[in-house]
């Protein structure tokens, strides 16, 4: 016998008792699926402009959907946490980048501009001239600025959390970083909250 | 723009996912029941707008475009 035996009375019906448990059940579980929060975790590794992106929106965006979110700033990444932010784009090795003029009539604009790696390498403030152009390209579009990004996921409560073993290993200083920073953690401290996010993701 | 709303929201010119931030700003100042009325110009916002009031319960009472224009109506929850 097993132990439902002993508890069931013997005449009872098991069939009448499962279809009892299964509606029982999924209440139970759309109750609990309907009082979950949602919850995203980030780990931010790049330092470029254009990278700079998808931390943010995706962040911004989660927590206007109700999400938890937290977001892992370690190497590059955490240039994103500056004061200061001066992020630059680079165009070398980067074979799928657009080079498109942001200004002018529309055939122009419309000019995919195949510019050659030796070039590209070999031109004094290449970077700094892509950089403006794709500011520029960011703001004709009307995408938000990564300051304005991140003012929001500030005032939203998204946890911006600072790898620190990175502030060691680049010596930065920690007067140079946004006092929003809600934590100078490690690994071993992003990994278990990491763990119990609903989505995860490495950008 | 409906003008029947409790709010408007111009969000013209704004791209992803600045329409649906904004919104969400808008819409924690306003209480239980009142509309807020977004025009947006990003044809990305179409989806996004139903999205987003899925998951976060409010009511999107319409969803129209008119002259490459997008015109939400969502009531708070």
């Amino acid at each position: 016998m097993g132990k439902l035996d002993i508890i069931l009375p013997e005449n009872l019906d098991k069939s009448i008792f499962d279809q009892w448990f299964d509606e029982r059940f999924e209440t139970r579980m759309a109750e609990r699926a309907a009082a979950h929060v949602p919850s995203l975790a980030i780990i931010a590794t790049k330092g470029t402009l254009d990278w700079a992106y998808p931390p943010f929106i995706l962040a911004s965006t989660a927590s206007a959907l109700g999400w938890d979110v937290s977001v892992f700033f370690t190497f590059y990444g955490l240039e994103l946490l500056k004061k200061d932010l001066h992020l630059e784009i680079s165009p070398l090795g980067n074979p799928s980048m657009p080079m498109k003029m942001p200004f002018g009539p529309q055939w122009f604009k419309d000019i995919n501009w195949k510019i050659p790696n030796l070039v590209m390498a070999g031109m004094p403030g290449f970077e700094k001239m892509a950089t403006g152009l794709m500011q520029q390209t960011v703001k004709n579009n009307g995408v938000a600025s990564i300051e304005e990004l991140r003012s929001i996921c500030i005032e939203s409560d998204v946890k911006l959390v600072a790898c620190q073993m990175t502030v060691e290993l680049f010596g930065h200083s920690h007067d140079a970083f946004i006092p929003e920073i809600t934590d100078w953690i490690g690994a071993a401290s992003f990994l278990p909250v990491a763990q119990k996010s609903d989505v995860c993701l490495f950008i | 723009m409906n003008t029947h709303a409790t709010q408007t929201l111009d969000a013209r010119g704004m791209n992803c996912p600045l329409p649906i931030l904004r919104t969400k700003k808008a819409l924690s100042a306003m209480s239980s029941g009142e509309t807020l009325a977004i025009t947006s110009t990003d044809p990305g916002s179409f989806k996004d707008m139903q999205a987003f009031c899925k998951q976060t319960g409010n009511e999107l009472l319409s969803s129209n475009q008119e002259q490459g224009e997008f015109v939400y109506v969502v009531r708070k929850s």
